[in-house]
């Protein structure tokens, strides 16, 4: 049996709509398999996974406070891979922005105002973009492969802040345990609603992010110069725009986003600098990235549902002993997915039995 | 097998066609071939000639209908099929490997057992006997269009076809060029050998061909003994209808001042595979229109990028336009200044494909039309582009379906319409087009040529860059002619023959020495994979 | 420093040098094809995994290995189908299979954590092995190191002398010509996709076998990357790769023994020297667009869809 892809005259709107949805359901389908091969009783699996997580309220500050960072980076890289640059290396760049922004609380311990957090904010995407700058100018400048520039930058940005955070930056008073001060309240990105739960202004951050990056793409003409040196550089060019300009302004956006996402989750969830602050927010990003149709809205939807997979692997880990590396899992799987599903915007899928080459069924 | 073909000829289809969604490329095409003949194949650009050719050479598989071979149906399901036949094809746009040398993409159609060092061997030996000079050992991206051709003939010619399909083969050769491959062709004939010729230039099809198959709108519209019509009645054929032919209206009696100047403009190579421009001089005034002819490869993109300002000059003042120095420039400051330009490739350079042709219509006027088109903030009002777009689409007659399709999802003429008409709409003072008609249906281009010669009527400056020759002694009011990257001094049209400028793109000027140019390639192997054992 | 401890630096090296040469090898005919498999980092991993798993269960590293290597095909049978057959972006797909990878690999190793592995035995020889100054070198390795040597050579001996090879070479230049002339592209390309799965896995699988014979998560640490970085350091040139993985096999042993030296260079930083290499040659070997474009195979990453 083979398969032929039969180019559709025009984009399927159908398609378009329903693809992230089609994937989401495939990757249930899978996890019902996954969790039959390893013994689990599937459904109570998948119910702990995706249902569990969101029964109570706080539960649901649980899953705001993961998909802040997630939409937040999701956002930028979105814009990114929409100019067609590759900036995979956000997991660096949110690194840091998460030391940049702490600059401020843990040198200066005393400076304690209504601008102490704005200030931080600032300097978290300030870190981001300068990180993102880097690929971004070896890639203008040098000609050099941005997609693993940007990825060796994660590791050397990982041993850096572990370098900090056990050395420099460790709190004195902390019995040598790895980690800044605590930052005074001044400095912490304060909880929406204390009373029902601790999620922090992280998403509400998030969801503005994605809105004006959405306004930007929708209506502005900076979006469409992203569109069309994204699908075809050349008419860019001649159009008069700059893909010089294009891969800094990618790369400066993502890699502030993904800082600003850094300091949030520092200031916010965390509240000192740890040695590791993310459990790779920046990769499960370029999922909700392509999650999200590559949409900042869309990225709104899609950060959710990639949070609900980290909260449901704790939870499914707590009452059904399966291991919590499962989200991991469903993440890469969920990405499969939607790419192939996204196939059938453009083309339809023929099966072709046998060697004849007559067309048995078709589908799409 | 019930059915036979008539086995008096060599290829036969019944009832052939394709369809690919819900166009039907090819509609119960009806195709004779006897042994020894030089068959036609006419048929405007979207007629189905290509589809056609690919489906007899295995590449595409036929929706319904047969192909019979020496009298026996056949199935021909892969071009290695093709070649099992006997069935050889020369391709358009060719199926060449730059990377790779003459030879090894020789290789590439034979299997293992015969070793690279004898197929170089033969392919020179065949080069020698037809007259088709050929350096076995040169890296493909290194050669020009013709030479390139030539390796494309030659690697048909080794696989000894009783038909070789020829697909608009004198495309991109020089007059002489063709004249010299007319020669083998017919000597080839005198062989035995049959040829389907695909071409739309009438006059070589009733010089060459035996017969004739006319298709219009993937049918069989005619069969026909080409020496027995005229040019107008092969035309009348293709096109279906009366094809009203420009007048070109006498120039403008008093010039007016120069609008494009261009002086000593020099460009160094873009990529390794790319011409460099040397010391191109050029002045055309307003009133009139100047063609540049030359074969394809000769250096057009890279001269018409830099009158663009895709690529900008060093000196301000090598590039003047509308009586400004541009060669510091970019292409929207350019327009800014009155000059507007439309690029060969239509998809992927002149408009981006997957977007609808009001964002297409912005790409090209949100500086020269910012204060219509765009507000505070660069916020887009997608009122006015629309408005725009739909006076574009009416005067230019722009066929679409749909309020506001992707660029892609429209017909090669119409698109080319519409991006003429978004610079027309402009009323620019320069025009700056390359390959105004290529793949455009007869209609779309006598619509699209007649608004050029309007536009230079009014006073401004047109510059046409063409390979057809037709075309430009149909609309230039002189024509110069670019070859390896320098261009000749333009040739006032009284003065030009099809003669003169065919040496002229050959590089017969003194200075423009062509196989100066072809030996100097010859020498440049060793520079890349040391790949076949030779 | 006496010559036995030149020899075994020198073999240290060789035992970092050689995942690095086997992925890149791998990944280099992938690309000669012109598919961009950015999942290396994610078939290593998994190949490390079931390498370990392998030997673990049966006993016999040799079994290790060859799950290792079924293990990296058969996720990038995985990819092909995507970037392949349903021509989806092959940048995305690539990175979705090294997130996969990383997953799945975590999820099956999760029994594994910690317990002692089984060493693929190094070549020994009688007195070969024990020649002064070069025995070891030479004829007291891992079988592994021979095999990225001769894997090596049999890949440019594949690419530029037989026929096969050209065929494979054409596609990467241009896959619209190659389908025009009749060959089957994506079964190539399905071939040299397998091909890198199985050197990928072999990788992964020397990682616990031989460098670190034990499962620790995320073993990897960046190596499928920087295997993809030689592939463009060597400009997509076989022999070229043998020089680029022992050099960044040098780098990481030079570290390692600089931390042990306690040289007053905090360790992260010393850690860190690989992935500044790897940035510090990719500017300097693609600083020439000129080459860049002469070099790379041209059709890389483009998608394929045959029209029939």
């Amino acid at each position: 049996m083979r398969l032929e892809l039969i180019k559709r005259p025009q984009k399927s709107a159908l398609y378009s709509a329903i693809s992230p949805l089609l994937a989401l359901v495939l990757t249930l389908l899978a996890g019902f398999l996954i969790f039959s091969l390893l013994g689990k009783p599937p459904v109570a699996a998948l119910h702990a996974y995706f249902i569990e997580p969101l029964s109570e309220a706080w539960q649901l500050h649980e899953l705001a406070i993961k998909a802040a960072p997630l939409i937040m980076i999701a956002v930028g890289l979105s814009v990114c891979y929409r100019s067609n640059n590759w900036n995979i290396g956000a997991e660096g760049q949110f690194i840091i922005g998460g030391i940049t922004g702490s600059l401020v609380p843990i040198l200066f311990p005393q400076f304690q105002t209504l601008f102490t957090l704005p200030v931080m904010l600032l300097l978290g995407f300030i870190g981001g973009a300068a990180m993102g700058a880097i690929p971004a100018l070896l890639k203008t400048r040098f000609n050099t492969n941005e997609i693993l520039t940007s990825l060796m930058l994660v590791y050397v940005a990982q041993l850096f802040l572990d370098w900090l955070a056990r050395g420099r930056f460790r709190d004195p008073g902390g019995n040598n345990f790895p980690g800044s001060i605590r930052f005074p309240e001044s400095a912490r990105l304060g909880e929406i609603f204390p009373s029902h739960g601790s999620a922090h202004w992280g998403i509400v951050l998030a969801i503005l992010s994605a809105i004006i990056v959405w306004f930007m793409m929708r209506f502005l003409m900076k979006g469409f110069e992203v569109k069309v040196l994204g699908g075809s550089p050349r008419a860019g060019r001649f159009g008069g725009f700059s893909s010089t300009k294009m891969v800094f302004f990618a790369f400066l956006l993502s890699g502030g986003l993904a800082g600003l996402a850094g300091i949030a989750e520092v200031a916010g969830a965390i509240g000192q600098l740890r040695e590791t602050i993310s459990p790779g927010y920046g990769f499960a990003a370029i999922i909700v990235a392509f999650l999200g149709r590559l949409n900042p809205l869309g990225a709104i939807a899609a950060g959710f549902v990639l949070a609900l997979t980290y909260l449901g692997g704790e939870a499914a880990q707590m009452s059904l002993g399966v291991s919590e590396k499962v989200a991991r899992v469903f993440q890469g799987l969920l990405l499969f997915f939607v790419l192939g599903c996204d196939t059938l915007i453009h083309y339809r899928i023929k099966f072709i039995f046998g060697e004849a080459g007559k067309p048995a069924t078709a589908k799409g | 097998m019930q059915d036979r073909g008539n086995d008096a000829l060599l290829l036969e289809t019944r009832g052939l066609t394709k369809v690919f969604g819900e166009l039907k490329a090819c509609n119960e095409v009806d195709l004779k071939i006897a042994p020894g003949e030089i068959h036609a194949l006419l048929g405007e650009n979207g007629a189905g000639k290509s589809t056609l050719v690919k489906m007899l050479f295995g590449v595409l598989d036929p929706t319904e209908g047969g192909i019979y071979w020496k009298g026996e149906p056949v199935r021909i399901g892969s071009p290695g099929e093709a070649r099992r036949h006997g069935i050889g094809m020369v391709f358009q746009h060719f199926s060449l490997f730059e990377a790779l040398t003459a030879s090894e993409n020789i290789a590439l159609v034979f299997d293992e057992k015969t070793p690279i060092s004898q197929i170089a061997e033969r392919a020179r030996a065949v080069s020698v006997e037809y007259g088709l000079p050929l350096d076995p050992h040169a890296m493909v991206g290194d050669l020009s269009v013709g030479e390139r051709q030539r390796i494309e003939i030659i690697r048909c010619l080794l696989q000894k076809p009783d038909l070789i399909i020829l697909d608009e083969p004198t495309s991109v050769l020089t007059p002489q060029e063709a004249n010299r491959m007319f020669d083998t062709l017919e000597r080839l004939k005198a062989e035995g050998t049959s040829i389907l010729y695909i071409s739309h230039r009438l006059d070589e099809v009733k010089r060459l061909c035996d017969t004739a198959t006319v298709l219009r709108h993937g049918k069989v519209v005619a069969h026909c003994d080409p020496r027995q019509e005229t040019a107008t009645t092969l035309a009348n054929l293709m096109v279906g209808s009366d094809v009203e032919a420009v007048k070109r209206q006498a120039s403008a009696a008093t010039p007016g001042p120069p609008l494009i100047e261009i002086s000593n403009l020099e460009r160094p190579p873009a990529t390794p595979f790319s011409i460099p421009l040397r010391g191109i001089d050029l002045t055309v005034r307003g009133g009139e229109l100047l063609g540049i002819a030359g074969v394809a490869g000769n250096g057009q993109g890279e001269f018409f990028e830099a009158v663009s300002g895709e690529w900008r000059q060093e000196r301000a003042d090598t590039i003047r336009l509308n009586g400004r120095n541009c060669g510091h420039k970019n292409i929207s400051d350019r327009r800014m200044v009155g000059a507007a330009f439309v690029p060969e490739e239509r998809l992927g350079h002149g408009a981006a494909p997957a977007l609808p042709l009001s964002d297409n219509l912005l790409l090209s006027r949100h500086t020269t039309d910012r204060r219509a088109m765009v507000g505070p903030l660069g916020f887009v009002r997608m009122g006015a582009v629309k408005e725009a777009t739909q006076r574009i689409i009416r005067e230019m007659d722009v066929r679409k379906s749909g309020e506001d399709p992707e660029a892609a999802a429209l017909s090669g003429g119409n698109l080319q319409k519409f991006l003429i008409g978004r610079e027309l709409d402009r009323e620019p003072m320069v025009l700056v087009v390359d390959q105004p008609t290529w793949g455009v249906d007869a209609g779309a281009a006598a619509r699209i040529r007649k608004a050029l010669i309007d536009l230079a009527r009014a006073g401004s400056a047109v510059l046409v860059i063409s390979q057809d020759l037709d075309e430009l002694f149909e609309i230039s009011d002189a024509i110069a002619v670019m070859h390896d990257g320098r261009l000749s001094s333009p040739l006032p049209i009284a003065e030009a023959s099809f003669e003169k400028i065919g040496l002229l793109m050959g590089g017969a000027e003194p200075g423009h020495q062509a196989h100066a140019h072809a030996e100097a390639h010859a020498n440049t192997e060793g520079s890349h994979e040391p790949g076949a054992p030779i | 420093m006496d010559v036995n401890m030149l020899q075994n630096i020198l073999l240290t090296i060789a035992t970092a040098s050689t995942p690095l040469l086997l992925a890149a090898i791998g990944e280099l005919v992938v690309e000669r094809s012109g598919v961009l498999n950015l999942g290396v980092e994610g078939m290593m991993v998994i190949g490390a995994v079931c390498g370990f798993a392998g030997a673990f269960i049966t006993g016999s590293p040799w079994i290790g290995a060859l799950a290792g290597i079924l293990a990296g095909v058969l996720l990038s049978l995985l990819f092909g189908f995507l970037a392949l057959s349903l021509a989806t972006n092959q940048v995305a797909t690539g990175l979705s299979l090294t997130l996969l990878g990383i997953g799945l690999s975590g999820m099956i190793g999760e029994d594994f954590v910690g317990r002692a592995g089984i060493r693929l035995p190094r070549l020994d020889l009688p007195v070969l092995s024990d020649l002064p100054l070069v025995g070891k070198l030479l004829f007291g390795q891992d079988p592994l190191f021979y095999v990225s040597i001769a894997l090596t050579a049999a890949v440019m001996w594949f690419l530029f002398k037989t026929r096969t090879g050209l065929t494979l070479r054409s596609i990467g230049d241009n896959h619209k010509s190659a389908h025009a002339l009749g060959i089957n592209v994506l079964l190539y390309r399905y071939l040299a996709v397998m091909f890198g799965g199985a050197c990928a896995g072999l990788a992964g699988a020397h990682l616990s076998l031989v460098y670190t014979p034990q499962w620790v998560e995320n073993m990897t640490a960046g190596r499928g990357w920087i295997a993809l970085a030689l592939v463009v350091f060597a400009s997509w040139r076989p022999w070229r790769v043998i020089g680029g993985a022992y050099l960044f096999g040098a780098v990481t042993i030079g570290q390692i023994h600089a931390q042990a030296l306690g040289i007053p260079i905090p360790s992260q930083l010393m850690s860190a020297l690989p992935y500044l290499a790897t940035i510090v040659v990719l500017v300097l070997i693609s600083r020439d667009r000129r080459l860049t474009v002469i070099n790379t195979p041209a059709s890389l990453a483009q998608p394929f869809v045959p029209d029939r």
